[in-house]
């Protein structure tokens, strides 16, 4: 278990204040000029010793991300960080926790991510629910221009630097880093082709990095302590603490801070006081949020909670949203409720997705009445195929892995529902 | 030059291609929906998947992807074939089964393609979905449940036309292409949309239900409606032409047609004069052809006769008219019907010498009088191009609309010889600048004094004409120094009159006034004998466009009743009147019509010789007037179509029309 002392998100909770004045008591902010004196390679490179992989999901190796931005602008084009914010994966509420309790973290983690990548300013695009969290992070961006943190020589680094905090209109696709740039620029959020990958064009044409608010909030953190004490936690490869948010049908739901790699039995055990009804009651885990396929009870229970460790199961880490599902859950209905979402959150601009969501949506609707043919599971299982890695963003990959969970795993339940609903109907006919 | 291998097949392919037209220089057919050579790419058909090594082990959009050196690119794997099948599946499942009641029926790209590369049945057992009708205004007829939202239209209105008028509403599969609030696209090239739509949810509104395509014959012409020339082909069925489409030619028009280009074809068989008539006491009345000739013959008029050809005309008509002129010992010919007076001692003068093509790669742009958008749509779109890529333009003359950022300088022509420092800067600094004269600038004396600026900053000089006559009856010497104006002080007792509906024909008197012409409209009026003669479609013939550009069309139909091509007019009419022209047939009329101007005989840019000297005390004055007031009712044919006479009242006057109920 992580100890007290380890722990990045001090006031994860909200038991302390979340105002500068908080925050520097708290250690943010403390000498940040220290920090950036380091120069862009030594933090670059810090960051890359304390192995922290993307928060948002993807786990892409952040300083590498950071070490693709251009060392100097040939064209006089201004490079950009742009902070997501857009959290709207189902079963996610980390960043908001960040944000609402702890915004300084992100603040002072813009300014030297921004540094170290050498960018003109940090967009934070948020989400548009999240109104309180906006709120917090306006008044807290103000604070720090107040108090000479952020904008010409920001914290007395002698590097001018300024954060603007977008609020999003509530679409999930927006997350995505192209459709966010998109948004940011004013059009509809539609994600771009890639090549050109954002750190060669990106916001308004111009160089771009976008990172999930955990990463950058951590880093500040990373550079005091040193990226070996961060790279101290957790496996090979899967280093540092991370936010999980444990949802569904355990005792205490929360959000908490834990060392990568902890066991999920052990996760659970400590922090969400157990499973709803015993461990035997446990049916299935969606570990990294909705876009994951999920994994059945007896495979997670003792697997390490990281990257490799669930791709190893078939599923992923995603952003560690683990939703916990025990016995009473129809679990055809909560596939098919993400279906649904996904359905409604595709962007319509390519076609796979466009199509194949509602397609996918619709048999799932069926299956869970059993109103199909056992055929159609198979059916089924090429149009998730047919979507997946076809589409230009993730989302077609997001909507077709549940569905390819299910029925890897619940196949016999599909066709025992669909079974049940022939005999049902031949009894009626009778 | 990156190399890449195509199916096994090892090529080079230019630097900057996409695999996909790497795999089209290999020979191989990529099926496409989405994208379009001329329209920025976006990726989001999917149909051009192709499997790529090195990369992801997942089949790749080619259209977007760059090919770089060393690439492997199959695309008749498994995993492209059942990647095509399963877009062309999803492509499907929402797509209505209209095909038997559609007219893009036969021309359709799903249809096609979804025989070349689809599964041949469908799995899907839920409904399909629907989408409400959308208005696009009185050409585009829409059908959006067909839609399969290639979004080739929305980038066309924002990237060529350059109004973002079109766009995509709701996200998913809710996504609906429809225009703002539902209103008539309102731009000169709007109905481009149709050609590029691969589906029928964007159609042709007048042509609707009218034929299949296997129906047509169809027959290369080019276009009258302005002097751009731009390439068509004419698809007809029987005696009617049923609808005009663009041909691809990069110098001229690349593959798009202007709206007037293409839907003024139903005032062909709208208004046409298609009997002899006679003036009998002052009234028109139906007559011979022989009885006609004779009361042209009776008037005796010896040489003094005059021919005015109108803007519609081709150079065979024209050259028939100057030969029988010269036959009868006249030369008082003149095209510029509305008394314009420019020198034309030389072409180079008074052509687009920069070509349509050369226009793009300007840097800096001085337009002078010229309402571009509505003289030269097509123009217009170059134009546009060319301020992309990052053209400063600036107006001498009233506002209009421009599809791109210029400044406008001032109504007045005399701004040409104070213009502001700022322009003069930009423009004799830029490396390609050009200069370009509308009709409105040359009334106002504009040509010299712009020739004087051009040649000080260097810069390409040119004249937009707006009529599709024009070049050709300069070439041809229909031109009288002082203009028309000349011609009525020499009081012919004779006018010819080629299809001339723009003329003040009272300033005439009494002279007998021969209306040689295919339309009911104001020269039909004016005239004492009326000669039934053939549209630019019923007739093969030669046309110049504004940059000198020789180009031949073919006939497409017979024109209606007496009516006759009008060099066969003009032959029997030498014949009544006792002279011999020296030919006899069509072959003999353009062997001498090349022998005459040795240019009409060649395809391509004619050759004016270099620009004279700029004529230093000529000067530029009074409020510039744009020649044209109602775009789409420019010409006799289009004042008699009526599908033009409602894209002007709905466009451009605001009229409501209630669509019927159905």
């Amino acid at each position: 278990m992580l100890a007290d002392r380890d722990r990045i998100f001090t006031n994860l909770y909200g038991y302390q204040d979340w105002r500068l004045k908080a925050a520097q008591a708290r250690g943010d902010w403390d000498n940040t000029k220290a920090l950036i004196a380091r120069g862009q390679d030594a933090i670059i490179e810090e960051v890359k010793a304390s192995g922290l992989r993307g928060r948002g999901g993807a786990g892409f190796p952040t300083g590498m991300k950071w070490s693709f931005m251009p060392k100097e602008s040939k064209d006089g084009r201004p490079s950009f960080l742009v902070i997501n914010a857009d959290e709207s994966e189902p079963g996610s509420c980390k960043d908001r926790e960040i944000i609402r309790h702890d915004p300084h973290k992100l603040i002072e983690g813009a300014l030297i991510a921004g540094f170290a990548m050498r960018a003109r300013a940090a967009y934070i695009y948020i989400r548009g629910e999240y109104i309180r969290e906006a709120e917090t992070l306006f008044a807290a961006v103000a604070e720090a221009y107040d108090a000479g943190l952020l904008g010409k020589n920001a914290a007395g680094s002698g590097y001018d630097f300024d954060v603007f905090v977008h609020r999003g209109a509530g679409a999930y696709i927006c997350g995505e880093e192209t459709a966010m740039i998109e948004s940011l620029e004013g059009k509809k959020g539609q994600p771009r082709l890639k090549p050109p990958f954002p750190a060669g064009a990106g916001l308004y044409g111009c160089p771009t990095t976008v990172n999930n608010v955990e990463s950058i909030a951590v880093v500040p953190t990373i550079l005091r302590r040193g990226g070996a004490w961060f790279a101290s936690f957790g496996r090979e490869n899967n280093k540092g603490t991370k936010l999980f948010q444990i949802s569904g049908h355990v005792d205490k739901p929360c959000v908490v801070e834990e060392a990568m790699s902890i066991p999920f039995r052990e996760l659970i055990e400590k922090h969400a006081g157990g499973i709803r009804g015993g461990w035997d009651n446990l049916l299935a885990v969606i570990p990294g949020g909705s876009s994951v396929p999920l994994v059945p009870a007896e495979q997670i229970m003792d697997c390490p909670m990281d990257f490799d460790g669930l791709r190893e199961l078939g599923s992923g880490l995603g952003t560690a949203a683990v939703i916990v599902m025990d016995k009473s859950t129809d679990i055809v209905r909560a596939i098919s409720r993400i279906s649904y979402f996904y359905k409604h959150e595709s962007c319509g601009q390519c076609t796979p997705c466009r199509e194949g969501t509602g397609w996918m949506w619709r048999v799932m609707e069926r299956l869970r009445t059993g109103d199909a043919d056992v055929s159609e599971i198979d059916v089924l299982q090429q149009v998730t195929k047919q979507v997946e890695g076809h589409t230009i963003c993730a989302l077609g990959d997001a909507a077709a892995w549940p569905i390819q969970g299910l029925i890897r795993h619940f196949r016999p339940e599909l066709e025992r529902r669909i079974a049940e609903r022939e005999d049902a109907m031949q009894v009626a006919a009778e | 030059m990156p190399k890449v291998t195509v199916d096994g097949q090892e090529i080079e392919v230019p630097h900057g291609a996409t695999v996909l037209q790497a795999c089209e220089l290999a020979g191989k057919e990529i099926p496409r929906f989405c994208y379009h050579e001329r329209l920025s790419i976006a990726g989001n058909c999917r149909m051009c998947l192709v499997e790529v090594k090195p990369g992801p082990p997942k089949p790749q959009a080619s259209c977007a992807l760059p090919a770089a050196d060393g690439q492997e690119i199959r695309t008749d794997s498994d995993m492209v074939r059942t990647a095509r099948e399963g877009v062309m599946e999803f492509l499907l499942i929402n797509h209505p089964l209209d095909c038997p009641i559609c007219d893009q029926g036969g021309e359709c790209d799903l249809q096609d393609q979804a025989i070349a590369y689809g599964r041949g049945a469908s799995r899907y057992e839920e409904n399909k979905r629907a989408v409400t009708e959308k208005y696009m205004g009185p050409l585009v007829k829409t059908i959006m449940t067909r839609c399969i939202h290639c979004t080739r239209c929305v980038r066309f209105s924002e990237e060529v036309a350059g109004v973002d008028e079109i766009g995509a509403l709701y996200r998913g599969e809710d996504m609906q292409i429809t225009t703002y609030l539902e209103h008539a696209a309102k731009h000169e090239l709007s109905a481009n949309v149709i050609d590029l739509c691969p589906v029928g949810a964007l159609t042709s509104r007048p042509y609707a239900y009218e034929a299949r395509p296997w129906e047509l014959s169809k027959t290369l012409s080019i276009d009258v409606s302005d002097a751009m020339g731009a390439n068509i082909r004419v698809d007809s069925r029987g005696g009617a032409v049923l609808r005009v489409l663009p041909r691809i030619n990069d110098d001229v028009n690349e593959e798009w047609i202007s709206d007037k280009a293409r839907y003024q074809v139903d005032g062909l068989a709208l208004r046409r004069l298609d009997k002899v008539w006679l003036r009998k006491k002052g009234r028109l009345q139906q007559a011979s052809w022989d009885e006609a000739f004779t009361a042209i013959a009776k008037a005796k008029a010896g040489s003094s006769v005059a021919a005015v050809a109108g803007d519609l005309v081709d150079c065979e008509t024209m050259f028939a008219a100057k030969a029988l002129l010269a036959a009868l010992g006249s030369d008082l010919l003149e095209s510029r019907q509305t008394g314009m007076s420019y020198p034309t001692d030389s072409l180079a003068l008074v052509n687009f010498n920069s070509t349509f093509a050369g226009i793009e790669e300007a840097d800096a742009i001085l337009i002078v009088g010229s309402h571009v958008r509505w003289e030269a749509p097509l123009l217009n779109a170059r134009l546009r191009k060319a301020v992309k890529r990052g053209a400063k333009v600036f107006i001498v003359g009233p506002h209009w609309e421009t599809t791109f950022p210029a400044e406008f300088l001032g109504e007045d022509a005399g701004v040409l010889h104070k213009l502001p420092g700022h322009v003069g800067e930009v423009m004799s600094k830029a490396e390609r600048p050009a200069v370009i004269v509308g009709g409105g600038g040359l009334v106002a004396g504009a040509l010299h004094p712009a020739l004087a600026l051009a040649q000080a900053w260097n810069a390409g000089f040119n004249v937009l004409h707006f009529s599709a006559a024009r070049m050709g009856a300069l070439m041809l010497g229909f031109a009288q120094k002082g203009g028309i104006a000349d011609m009525v002080n020499a009081k012919p007792k004779l006018l010819l009159s080629l299809g001339a509906d723009e003329v003040d024909y009272s300033a005439f008197g009494d002279a007998l006034k021969v209306y040689i012409g295919h339309h009911g409209d104001k020269g039909a009026h004016a005239a004492d004998v009326i000669l039934p003669a053939s549209a630019y479609t019923e007739k093969p013939g030669t046309y110049v466009n504004t940059e000198g550009r020789v180009q031949l069309a073919d006939k497409a139909v017979f024109a209606p009743g007496d009516a006759r091509e009008d060099w066969t007019i003009l032959r029997a009419l030498a014949d009544a009147l006792g002279v011999n022209v020296g030919f006899d047939s069509f072959t003999e009329l353009r062997a001498a019509m090349a022998a005459a101007v040795p240019a009409l005989g060649r395809e391509g840019l004619a050759d004016y010789g270099p620009l004279p000297k700029a004529d230093a005390k000529a000067k530029a004055a009074g409020a510039i007037v744009y020649p044209i007031k109602d775009f789409y009712l420019t010409n006799p044919i289009a004042r008699a179509s009526h599908t033009m006479q409602r894209c002007s009242a709905e466009l451009l006057h605001g009229e409501d029309f209630a669509e019927a109920a159905e």
